[in-house]
């Protein structure tokens, strides 16, 4: 149905995708799995007519093809399903099943009564019976997943593409999608799924391609392969060479701690993706958190923090429990964060780097509420040198920095603040090699110093050589503790694997 | 499977029961009956009721075309001006006829809603600065063609247009009625068109809108247009009413449109609302004004406390409805 | 990056200049051309008489720009100076200062109220300004019984008409106030904590910046600054006009807010800009009344720059 040819794709000198080839028939779903920044995102908005491609072609049924915009593709019949549901919440469940095609009668007003029926029955086909006149938001995501299914085949797709489609979906409600999923498959309807989540390509899928920095790292019939080999394959290592030592500047020395942990989070739980997650770091341990997109690493980051509202658990810090818990409440107690989303939480890109750095250390630096100058740069001064962030002058505007310079930035803005503890939710993500090593090895002379550190990466070997002790989380709970010389990256894998086997039930 | 569509059936049925929705109507049929109770003939006289009816009658042409605007959305800060500009047109152009002093307003100000929307639509640029823009222009405009307010333009008493807005049926006044088939044609656009759909679907999410193919550009510059033309059949009706136009009518026209509108239980933020709460929002503040002027000791400042409170009560206890049923 | 910025075409650096320069170029444009056809335009009377009219707007509009750095709007200024009129006369009694400190607190209290609507009610500011707007009005008219009130007090003759040096107090009140608000933004943790929220609120909430307490400060200064416009335009007036004080000054604060190339969007503020703003606006009126030409003519031009600012400036929250 449509063939992708060695595709490639660059962005400002950032290669994208790299002489990628994916072909999808009618009557096949096709998992499309890589972690992020695999360029999993970038093929798929080659395929719906958002990107064109640098080099290689798109043919759809034979024929070259270039869709000008999605609309274009839509039109040709390739739907894709988002990953956030892209309805209208706030309209009902028909209105957003025939927006822009409602039944009318011959005065040209709308049929509600031909449109709901119809409604109902394209939903009785998936087996959901919802009532089509409620609002759209009301329902549970799963619901709205499979009416936006509902909506793209009645359009008359013969291509769905599914982007991450469960991930904010229950289990029952994950039954349901993929139930849809197979009548597609009946329906000779080609599908693309991508997903993070390995026991959904081995229940729904036929073929199974596995992208990494932008090339095939894997492409093949399901059935041909294993789930520890594919997640080997996602995260870029060799079942073999495993054991072997990776490319990161983390020390080799193990750190033994004992005594009573720095921090002490207990049975975090937020429905549907905490739960009861526990997590203690003490003074001068690293902690990992390991486990596959969407396993939960960073809620579980935020709720310590204070940052996303908990349904149960509690947090202290050095023994003790805040009462009302939120980022000041955190910071105040000696916890630190630096979140994965530089740009959305973490950077004010309209503010200077000196502006950015002392945000969160104001209250030390002000005389009278004025701000001391002198105070101020000594303090930017001492990060800029001691972080080696690179900038013209301290009053340049952070948004011009490269992504590593601006992820010291935000390390320097916790750091300045003395923390006990220090989250670092994918610290060296989508910076270059030269900063990634830096910040790796900062974070080692940390822990020399005696501070906590809490470690997320979806970059295993990071976490297995950065952290002294490992968690690996599944669908938002702990599945396995490593310490010591038991961490290794087979193992992770392994339990990544095996959890997700043994919860198929 | 069943057990996911059993739970999304019991969560729609509560749908049914709207208290955000239901809120102004009920009010208002407390005000009225207390109004009775209180001031007896005084204010369920026919005479007294039909003068509320006439008063609402050009916010209510108004506020329905706020209500498409907010609920795609947008604001439109511009009415209160344009109220004023067809006003002063409509006069203007009754030197030429009937006909010249109706079309000559509401060509104008489809031009000024179209000049709205295409900055809206298309250029992107926020509601809120080009409707301010264009406040400004039409009220400039206004006192232009007022000779700066020197010139009153008297629209002759023979004119068709003059007997014809100062008539009655049924003991309501012409206005009263042309409002109504407004409001009711509008209800009809507004819930049984695709045009319809498309404004709420607008409202609710721009970008999956777009995603599902249709024109966003071209429904939200049409929005502007029809709150232009509807504020403009409201400056007409005024003018025939007081047989001339003044520029300096309609100040703040605007904010009490959209006052109207938010208390009617439409969303500010857009993607949801109702033109039913928006009548009962316009008849509401006209209501209150009219009570308050009943009571002797109260004068009629109290109208703008109590509406200002009201406003943002109501939006205060949305706002709580909503969240919770979030939850 | 570098090589990005100096590769950008001409025409945008074009734009960069104009959304940077635009209102000093506009205002050193109209300056000229005054100086040039207008008789009488540089004579003391008249300029004293310019600022003297600006500098309410002005007070108003730097409050409005600290709130637009916010991501926020205050409809309700305009009902503030209503309220502060409308209580100067009725507190005059216990003296003069207990009047002023009264009707300085109303504006306190009005902008307590939209702070705490906004940062804990989490309203739209539009929303919670508009109830003000329409309700604080109200209010006044019910203090001062919808009557305008004669004012005979020297100390507020003093403040409204006087001046120092030649300079009238409430133009000098006006610079006072943009060079605070200047320094308060620049050198002090609050301006660094009200361009941070604005700039990016789920940010500055994870830096464990006090996001809610910073809101409602910005709508107690506009509020406050919003009561001594009203003082300062009842002082020279010699009356307290409850009825016509302060109406639509919402929609020229915002003007010159705008005009003065502070963006709607939050996160960035131009003080010095937005007094510029508000005297630009001031200067059309100006020319166009002493250029003999219609009134009507001055709110078409208004229309036409805010709209061309707004432009100018929109490419730049992509950029």
């Amino acid at each position: 149905m449509i063939e992708v040819r060695s595709v490639r794709k660059h962005f400002a000198g950032v290669r994208a995708l790299d002489g990628v080839s994916l072909s999808l028939h009618a009557g096949e779903v096709h998992a499309l799995v890589g972690e992020n920044g695999a360029g999993k995102s970038t093929l798929i908005k080659i395929i719906t007519g958002v990107y064109r491609p640098d080099v290689g072609d798109l043919r759809y049924q034979g024929e070259p093809v270039a869709f000008a915009s999605p609309r274009d593709a839509q039109a040709a019949g390739i739907s894709t399903i988002y990953q956030e549901v892209n309805l209208v919440p706030l309209r009902s469940v028909a209105a957003n099943l025939f927006l822009g095609r409602e039944p009318v009668n011959r005065l040209g007003l709308i049929d509600y009564r031909r449109m709901h029926r119809a409604a109902r029955e394209i939903l009785a086909r998936y087996g959901i019976t919802v009532d089509v006149r409620g609002r759209l938001g009301e329902l549970g995501l799963g619901v709205q997943q499979m009416i936006a299914v509902a909506r793209a085949l009645s359009t008359d797709a013969r291509v769905v593409i599914m982007d991450e489609p469960t991930s904010s979906l229950e289990p029952r409600e994950v039954d349901l999608l993929l139930g849809v999923v197979a009548m597609l498959r009946e329906q000779q309807v080609a599908v693309l799924y991508v997903t993070h989540k390995l026991d959904e390509v081995f229940r729904a899928c036929d073929r199974v391609t596995v992208l990494r920095d932008g090339r095939v790292a894997h492409s093949g019939p399901v059935a041909g392969t294993t789930r520890l080999r594919l997640v080997a394959t996602m995260l870029g290592r060799d079942i073999d060479e495993v054991r072997r030592h990776g490319a990161t500047t983390f020390g080799d020395e193990q750190r033994d701690v004992t005594g009573t942990p720095l921090l002490h989070a207990e049975r975090l739980t937020r429905r549907p993706l905490l739960d009861e997650v526990s997590v203690d770091v003490h003074a001068g341990e690293v902690v990992g958190l390991a486990g596959l997109l969407g396993s939960g690493r960073t809620e579980t980051a935020k709720a310590v923090f204070g940052a996303d509202p908990v349904d149960a658990g509690s947090v202290k810090v050095g023994g003790r429990r805040a009462r009302r818990w939120s980022p000041a409440a955190a910071i105040r107690a000696g916890l630190g964060m630096v979140p994965e989303d530089r740009k959305a939480e973490g950077l004010i890109g309209d503010l200077s780097v000196r502006d950015n750095i002392v945000l969160a250390a104001l209250p030390r630096l002000t005389v009278a509420g004025f701000l001391s100058e002198r105070r101020q740069a000594a303090l930017v001064d001492t990060f800029v040198r001691r972080l080696q962030i690179k900038i013209s002058h301290p009053g340049q505007k952070v948004r011009e920095l490269s992504g590593g310079n601006q992820q010291k930035v935000l390390l320097a803005r916790m750091l300045c603040l003395h923390p006990k503890v220090l989250i670092l939710d994918e610290p060296t993500r989508g910076i270059d090699v030269g900063a990634k090593a830096e910040i790796q090895a900062l974070i080692d002379e940390l822990a020399e110093q005696g501070l906590g550190v809490l470690l997320i990466s979806s970059e295993l070997e990071e976490v297995v050589e950065g952290a002294d002790r490992v968690l690996v989380l599944r669908d938002g709970a702990v599945v396995g503790t490593f310490r010591g010389d038991e961490v290794s990256e087979d193992r992770i894998m392994r339990t990544i694997a095996r959890a997700a086997e043994e919860d198929d039930d | 499977m069943t057990m996911v569509a059993a739970r999304a059936e019991v969560s729609t049925r509560e749908l049914r029961w709207r208290p955000d929705r239901a809120g102004a109507p009920i009010v208002l049929a407390l005000v009225l009956i207390g109004g009775s109770l209180v001031f007896g003939d005084s204010f369920a006289s026919g005479q007294n009721l039909g003068n509320i009816a006439l008063d609402s009658s050009y916010l209510l042409l108004i506020a329905t075309g706020m209500t498409f605007v907010i609920i795609s959305g947008g604001i439109d800060l511009s009415v209160g001006s344009l109220l004023a500009l067809a006003g002063v047109l409509t006069a203007y152009g009754a030197q030429w006829g009937s006909a010249v002093a109706v079309a000559l307003p509401l060509v104008v100000c489809a031009v000024f809603g179209l000049v709205n929307g295409l900055l809206i639509g298309r250029a992107k640029i926020a509601p809120f600065i080009v409707t301010l823009a264009a406040l400004l222009f039409a009220r400039g405009c206004a006192f232009a063609v007022s000779s700066e307010g020197n010139t009153v333009h008297i629209i002759p008493a023979d004119l068709l247009l003059t007997r014809l807005g100062q008539a009655g049926w049924l003991g309501l006044h012409a206005p009263v009625w042309i409002a109504l088939a407004a409001f009711g044609l509008g209800w009809l656009l507004l819930n049984r068109t695709r045009f319809g759909q498309a404004v709420f679907a607008i409202g609710g999410s721009q970008e999956a809108t777009e995603l599902m193919g249709l024109p966003v550009a071209r429904v939200r510059t049409l929005v502007y247009v029809l709150s232009a033309v509807l504020t403009g059949v409201a400056g007409v009706l005024i003018a025939a009413q007081t047989s001339s136009g003044l520029p300096t009518i309609g100040e703040g026209r605007e904010l009490e449109a959209i006052a109207a509108v938010v208390i009617g239980g439409t969303l500010l933020t857009g993607g949801a609302g109702s033109l039913s709460g928006t009548l009962a929002g316009v008849l509401l503040l006209k209501v209150i004004q009219n009570l308050i002027n009943q009571v002797g000791t109260l004068t009629s400042y109290y109208q703008q406390v109590v509406s200002g409170t009201f406003l943002i009560v109501v939006v205060l206890v949305q706002s709580r409805l909503a969240r919770r049923r979030r939850r | 990056m570098t090589d990005l910025r100096t590769a950008l075409p001409p025409r945008t650096e074009m734009v960069a200049f104009l959304q940077v320069a635009g209102v000093y170029l506009a205002i050193a444009a109209l300056l000229a051309f005054n100086l040039v056809f207008t008789p009488n335009f540089a004579t003391v009377t008249n300029l004293r008489l310019q600022l003297v009219q600006v500098a309410p707007v002005a007070i108003v509009a730097i409050g409005m720009a600290l709130v637009i750095a916010t991501e926020g709007i205050d409809l309700s200024v305009g009902a503030t100076m209503a309220i502060t009129a409308a209580l100067l006369p009725l507190y005059l009694g216990y003296g003069v200062g207990v009047a002023i400190v009264i009707a300085l607190a109303a504006g306190l209290l009005v902008g307590l109220v939209n702070g705490t609507l906004i940062a804990f009610a989490g309203m739209q500011p539009i929303i919670a300004t508009l109830g003000l707007l329409v309700a604080g009005r109200g209010l006044a008219l019910v203090f001062a019984d919808g009557r305008l009130t004669e004012i005979f007090d020297p100390t507020l003759d003093t403040l409204g008409n006087a001046s120092v040096l030649g300079v009238p107090i409430s133009v000098l009140l006006a610079l006072a106030i943009t060079v605070a608000a200047g320094v308060a933004v620049h050198r002090t943790a609050f301006g660094r904590r009200l361009l941070a929220t604005g700039g990016n609120r789920a940010a500055a909430t994870l830096a464990g910046l006090p996001v809610k307490r910073t809101l409602v400060t910005v709508y107690v200064l506009s509020g406050l600054l919003a009561a001594t416009a009203g003082l300062l335009t009842t002082a020279r007036q010699g009356a307290s006009d409850p009825s016509f004080v302060g109406l639509l000054i919402e929609l020229s604060a915002i003007t010159a807010v705008v005009v003065g190339g502070t963006p709607l969007s939050g996160g960035r503020v131009r003080i010095l800009g937005t007094l510029m703003g508000a005297l630009l606006m001031q200067l059309i009126t100006a020319t166009v009344i002493q250029q003999n030409l219609p009134d009507s003519a001055a709110r078409m031009i208004q229309a036409g720059i805010i709209v061309a600012a707004v432009y100018v400036q929109r490419g730049r929250g992509a950029a």
